[in-house]
């Protein structure tokens, strides 16, 4: 999971597809609610694939992550404060200390045990943001603006907020795959490998994985204001656990060989649910079989294809 | 909050519970033996609810309706053990994870538009009507009281079947090591198809009882699901007793921190506000539950022999 110059194609492939998408003719209003779905989601993803790709933490609770960030954008919004250099900050902190929080619990167990205890950390986050009546309970809260740029309303041109989505997105990415190939991505890998040699060597696990949830959290949240400010409106579902399998797939969808493979999968995710919505209404009834296929046939994912197509090739 | 609604909120509470046993039993031995996480069990107590909505239209009579559907929930059951879960057993559980995620979309969807989404109502049979006198001024629904009675007795036939019989002593076997009992020339294949078919059918069995007081609906089993989940890794994975007293706990905690929260609140607040953090509380009480028990013993309270 070092950096290559070749994993990076893909990517820079599609941030420069995402930035010229507007001037190939994608400039109506649902050409830009979709991008702005895809590049949030891309970034919860990726930020996914640092637990499940390098540290081995399945997590089935990191919508949570998305819906404290946008919660505290809504919680902002109700006081009047709409000021992103000082909501965005904030929001993210909230994620991040809720990631050290759960994680701290978490942690400490490992395999199933995790899977569900990341769950329940989900379920209840999405309990409560549904018992909060003062932000619409489980209805929901419309955001009649988005957040403010130094005072301007800068965010609320389409062009501005599409840039500066992918601008965040293409921070997300390069970040995490810093992450992955610095020391501290190899402790992570050595600890999911052979925990017990891990040890052996002298890396106590639990601080690092600690570390790579609550980064992954700070992602997570600031992937939900980003979502809050797209959509215009925030509500439990959010939080759902729906979401986190969704976010799951995603990741696997893409394949987990290093974080192109979240933002490829992300991307997928978002056109073929497109495709088949306007299919039919009952899209989930493809959309479930399509998930079970994609686990049983695409083992390595999407970007292993050009290998399972092409025979194998060693790079 | 005087005696008698706490009298109804335990037994409110413990009738929760059991359903909720019956859930978390299928998935714990299905867990134990097989190491399978199957996040598709909630939809197979949703298909039980279904199937019994279905066959007593059709049939007009409960009592048919539920050999019926618990039939069809073994069968499907079985089919889906077939179609799908057969061929992850020697997958990662981030693989049986997202495939079983992926039958949850479909049946979920499956059943919109098979009955639509408005609720469906399945009516009280006819012999449990009406209700029987607990105490002075408490009349308790006979209903539930049968639906307490019948899972108790399933309980104990699940008890008796695991701990009393050679199957069960195949099933305790399997779970405390699966593949030497598959070299002492157990067909472990068999045995894992034998417990999941048990499996699906306690949760359709679950879904049929709960059909007449809970409304038929879509997603209907993805609540029960977590709490199950919830259960079985309180009770501790795999153990079919800790799976009882956890889900006995469970429900008694979600029920009455319901029906007690907001009343302890309002020593503390005023009673708006008692009233929204009383019910934010209560709800993740019982994950509160689960984490502090965690805390102290990660493997759960009755951790299966491993």
């Amino acid at each position: 999971m070092g950096f290559t110059w070749r994993s990076a194609a893909l990517p820079l492939a599609i941030f420069a597809l995402l930035a010229a998408a507007p001037f190939l003719g994608f400039s109506q209003g649902w050409h830009f609610t979709m991008l702005a779905r895809g590049m949030v989601y891309a970034m919860a993803a990726i930020s996914l694939m640092l637990l499940v790709g390098g540290a081995g933490l399945v997590s089935l609770g990191h919508a949570a992550m998305l819906g404290v960030g946008a919660y505290v954008v809504v919680v902002m919004d109700h006081a009047g404060v709409v000021e992103a250099w000082k909501v965005v900050p904030l929001a993210v902190a909230a994620a991040a200390a809720f990631a050290l929080l759960t994680g701290a619990i978490a942690i400490r167990t490992s395999g199933v045990h995790f899977i569900m205890i990341t769950l329940a950390f989900g379920q209840m986050a999405f309990f409560a943001t549904s018992s909060l009546a003062l932000y619409g309970g489980d209805d929901g809260y419309t955001l009649y603006n988005r957040l403010e740029l130094f005072g301007t309303r800068a965010l609320e041109g389409r062009m501005v907020f599409h840039f500066t989505c992918l601008a965040l997105l293409v921070l997300t990415w390069a970040l995490v795959t810093a992450l992955l190939a610095s020391r501290f991505g190899r402790v992570l890998r050595a600890a999911r490998d052979n925990e017990t040699r891990a040890r052996a060597v002298g890396f106590e696990p639990y601080p690092y994985r600690l570390a790579a949830y609550v980064i992954a959290g700070a992602i997570g949240g600031l992937a939900g204001v980003v979502l809050a400010n797209a959509t215009e409106f925030v509500a439990p579902a959010y939080l759902a656990w729906q979401r986190s399998g969704d976010l799951l797939f995603m990741v696997i969808l893409g394949g987990l060989a290093g974080p192109h493979g979240a933002l490829l999968g992300a991307f997928a995710y978002v056109l073929v649910e497109e495709w088949l919505a306007k299919l039919t209404e009952h899209w989930r009834l493809i959309f479930g079989p399509l998930l079970i296929l994609c686990v049983f046939f695409l083992r390595g994912g999407l970007i292993s294809l050009p290998q399972l197509l092409g025979g194998r090739r060693d790079g | 909050m005087n005696t008698t609604l706490l009298l109804v909120q335990a037994l409110n509470g413990l009738q929760f519970g059991i359903l909720l046993f019956l859930i978390a039993a299928g998935l714990t031995l299905v867990f134990g033996v097989m190491d399978f996480i199957n996040l598709a069990h909630g939809v197979q107590y949703m298909l039980g609810a279904y199937l019994a909505a279905y066959f007593a239209a059709i049939t007009g009579s409960f009592w048919l309706a539920l050999p019926l559907a618990l039939l069809g929930a073994l069968v499907i059951g079985l089919l889906l053990e077939f179609l799908v879960f057969r061929h992850l057993y020697d997958r990662d559980h981030l693989s049986q994870v997202l495939a079983t995620f992926g039958v949850i979309l479909f049946l979920n969807q499956g059943v919109k538009a098979v009955f639509g989404t408005a609720p469906l109502q399945v009516p009280v049979p006819d012999l449990l009507t009406g209700g029987v006198r607990v105490m002075d001024g408490l009349l308790y629904p006979t209903y539930r009281i049968a639906i307490l009675a019948a899972g108790l007795a399933t309980a104990g036939l699940l008890w008796f079947l695991v701990e009393r019989t050679k199957a069960g002593m195949l099933v305790r076997a399997g779970a405390s090591n699966a593949p030497m009992l598959s070299a002492l020339g157990v067909d472990v294949k068999r045995l894992f198809m034998l417990v999941f078919g048990f499996g699906a059918m306690l949760a359709g069995f679950a879904g049929v009882m709960a059909a007449p007081i809970l409304s038929v609906e879509p997603g209907m089993g993805d609540n029960f699901l977590i709490l199950a989940f919830v259960v079985i890794v309180i009770g501790g994975i795999g153990s079919v007793r800790g799976a009882f007293v956890a889900a006995l706990l469970v429900g008694l905690v979600e029920t009455i921190g319901r029906g007690l929260m907001p009343d302890v609140m309002r020593l503390f607040l005023d009673p708006s506000a008692a009233r929204q953090t009383g019910a934010a509380l209560a709800s993740m009480l019982v994950y509160i539950v689960m984490a502090a028990i965690l805390a102290v013993r990660p493997a759960g309270l009755f951790p299966a022999g491993r």
